[in-house]
């Protein structure tokens, strides 16, 4: 038999208080506990209420990573609190932890916040299978193990929200979709079933759909289930191509742009690339682009550099393209 | 010691908008006595901006690349965080799927080349930490940069996703509190500021299609930095650098307040402390200048 033998360390720990009806703002309360090696997060939460503060407000539900009710943040870091280990916090942030909901500024009381925006964006993406079904069909509705892959795992999403509250994009474009309703428009955009026609051009749409996203990686960096939101967003972007939904725009161009400046010299003609992306529109970057002349920055037509063996490079472009745009 | 000796990956910037980058990481090398073999072969990495496009067609380039790194049975280097993002993706992807890496090396075939997965990819800032080590560059600083606090700007596709971060290199990063940047500082004599946005993005790939966004998400960079004392920036990403560098107008105008530091790359504040000239580390390139050499 093996033996597990369980640690116990001293943190403590600052956490959010607020009550939206009777708090004009919010405040931090400390609490130091013994936390052992086999506790999670929700294990904390729940010791707050039970030992120090009944008036202490969380929502929990399944206790096993499915309902994905209990996320919150640790030290800034989306958390989903049943399934998170505290030696993986005090691993990542030490014995001083702060325990906050998963935004402080939809803060209802305590953790507990108001999540409407995360379900509007969320509705928005039509989450659910538009097919036409017969409705009383002769046999089973098969779905192959391969086309069943081409989910790639984005039905593993619980909607705990962590990625949503993570993205820096969603704190400062109010339109944005967010990891979370991109991965659910990936779940059924990628379901051989579905035939919506309007998803795909909804997330494709400037500052609400995929293209604001910044290619941070925070989404897949904190999803509790592996979903992996960003390399949905690629396929999103991908598909767009494929599908022909993608629209003619700077942020098309910006990804077509990279192709065809690949192709003429193997390496990245910047000014290039932003003027194809940008067209007429060029003449706003002209005061940065004077200021990065004056300090060497900008490289002219007739010295930009060309990759050896280019003509290997144009022949596996050739062979190699997988779209047309 | 043995010599270190790497296959440079400059990536794009270094060759037109850093040209700064370039001249320091080749100053820097001279004074580690680290030979670098450049891969004058090399295509762009399409900087996660191809692969929105054709997926495909973007291993195929980046596997073409490793596999010059291969020729020389050399570890490839990069000196840019998403260079290092996209070619390691690559060789993840090729090294964990047989039929994938038969499928790109059919088209490799085609120009007489091989992909075959020897070569290890790693970003020149972890090369010199795990390979040549921070107590040897401590023992070399003869201009300690004592009077400074430099506050670390990471960039994200050098630490997310961690696990394509820790597969690719020796040393683990917290990407909550990543310490490799803030460990080169504290060697080259400087301090390091520890503020809130060091592990945070800079908006550089949105700048086209979402200017307000990246430009609110470089400013609050600056101001974290700012708020902390910071004398100046280092980061080993030369997309962050352009950022911060050149777009400290844009983004003092997207937060309402005025924010402007001095950015250094990496390679140039380890230069400036084993006495390099600022002629050598190309500090008359910055758009923000470096005022206080």
């Amino acid at each position: 038999m093996s033996t597990h033998t369980i640690t116990t360390q001293k943190v403590n720990f600052k956490v959010f208080r607020f009550n939206a009806e009777d708090d004009y703002l919010p405040y931090y309360e400390n609490y130091s506990m013994d936390v052992t090696s086999e506790e999670v997060v929700l294990d904390i939460l729940n010791r707050i209420k039970w030992d120090h503060d009944g008036s202490f407000s969380y929502r929990r539900s399944c206790r096993h990573g499915i309902c994905g009710a209990c996320a919150i943040k640790v030290n800034g870091r989306s958390t989903l609190a049943c399934k998170e280990s505290m030696t993986t916090m005090i691993e990542y942030f030490g014995n001083e932890l702060t325990i906050e909901p998963l935004s402080t500024k939809r803060a209802v009381k305590d953790m507990i916040i108001d999540k409407a925006d995360f379900w509007d964006k969320h509705a928005k993406v039509n989450p659910y299978l538009v097919a036409d079904i017969d409705e009383a069909p002769t046999c089973e509705n098969l779905v192959s193990p391969h086309e069943a892959e081409e989910l790639d795992e984005a039905d593993l999403c619980i909607q705990c929200g962590a990625c949503h509250y993570a993205c820096p994009v969603v704190e400062i474009n109010e339109d944005f979709f967010g990891p979370a309703a991109f991965a659910a428009a990936y779940r059924f955009e990628s379901d051989v079933r579905d035939s919506d026609a309007d998803r795909l051009i909804a997330v494709n749409e400037e500052k609400q759909g995929v293209w604001d996203c910044a290619k941070c990686f925070e989404c897949a960096e904190v999803c509790p289930k592996d979903v992996n939101p960003i390399s949905k967003i690629t396929k999103l972007h991908q598909m767009a191509f494929k599908k022909g939904v993608a629209k003619n725009n700077v942020a098309t161009r910006h990804a077509v742009g990279f192709f065809h400046s690949i192709k003429k010299r193997g390496v990245l003609d910047e000014g290039g690339l932003v003027l194809y992306s940008e067209g007429p529109s060029i003449v706003k970057h002209i005061p940065v682009a004077l200021q990065m002349f004056r300090k060497g920055k900008i490289t002219m037509p007739w010295n930009m550099p060309k990759s050896d063996n280019l003509d290997e490079i144009q022949k596996l472009i050739k062979s190699s393209s997988t779209v047309k745009f | 010691m043995k010599k270190l000796k790497y296959a440079l990956f400059t990536g794009c910037t270094a060759k037109q908008s850093t040209p700064e980058q370039m001249m320091s990481t080749m100053a820097v090398a001279r004074k580690l006595n680290i030979e670098l073999i450049e891969l004058t072969e090399a295509s762009c990495c399409g900087a996660s901006h191809l692969q929105d496009y054709d997926d495909f067609l973007s291993l195929v380039l980046n596997a073409r690349n490793i596999a010059y790194a291969e020729k020389h049975e050399l570890t490839m280097v990069t000196i840019c965080n998403t260079c290092q993002l996209n070619t390691a993706m690559t060789k993840h992807r090729l090294d964990n799927n047989a039929e994938l890496k038969a499928r790109v090396n059919e088209k490799l075939a085609e120009v007489g080349l091989e992909y075959k997965g020897t070569s290890l990819v790693t970003h020149f800032l972890y090369a010199i930490i795990d390979d040549f080590g921070l107590d040897k560059i401590k023992e070399m600083v003869v201009k300690p940069l004592s009077q400074f606090n430099i506050a670390p700007f990471y960039g994200c596709h050098n630490i997310r996703p961690s696990e394509l971060h820790n597969e690719s290199h020796k040393t683990a990063e917290n990407p909550y509190n990543p310490t490799s940047l803030d460990d080169l500082i504290i060697a080259c004599g400087g301090k390091n500021v520890e503020y809130e946005q060091k592990n945070k993005c800079c908006g550089f790939h949105i700048e086209l299609q979402a200017p307000h966004t990246a430009a609110v998400l470089t400013g609050n960079a600056i101001a974290g930095a700012t708020d902390q004392n910071a004398d100046m920036m280092v980061t080993p990403c030369p997309l962050c650098h352009l950022k911060l560098d050149t777009q400290a107008h844009h983004a003092s105008k997207a937060i309402g307040r005025e924010v402007s530091l001095p950015v250094l790359h990496m390679q140039q504040m380890i230069g400036l402390a084993l006495g390099c000239t600022p002629a050598e580390l190309g500090l008359k390139h910055h758009v923000t200048e470096v005022n206080f050499i």
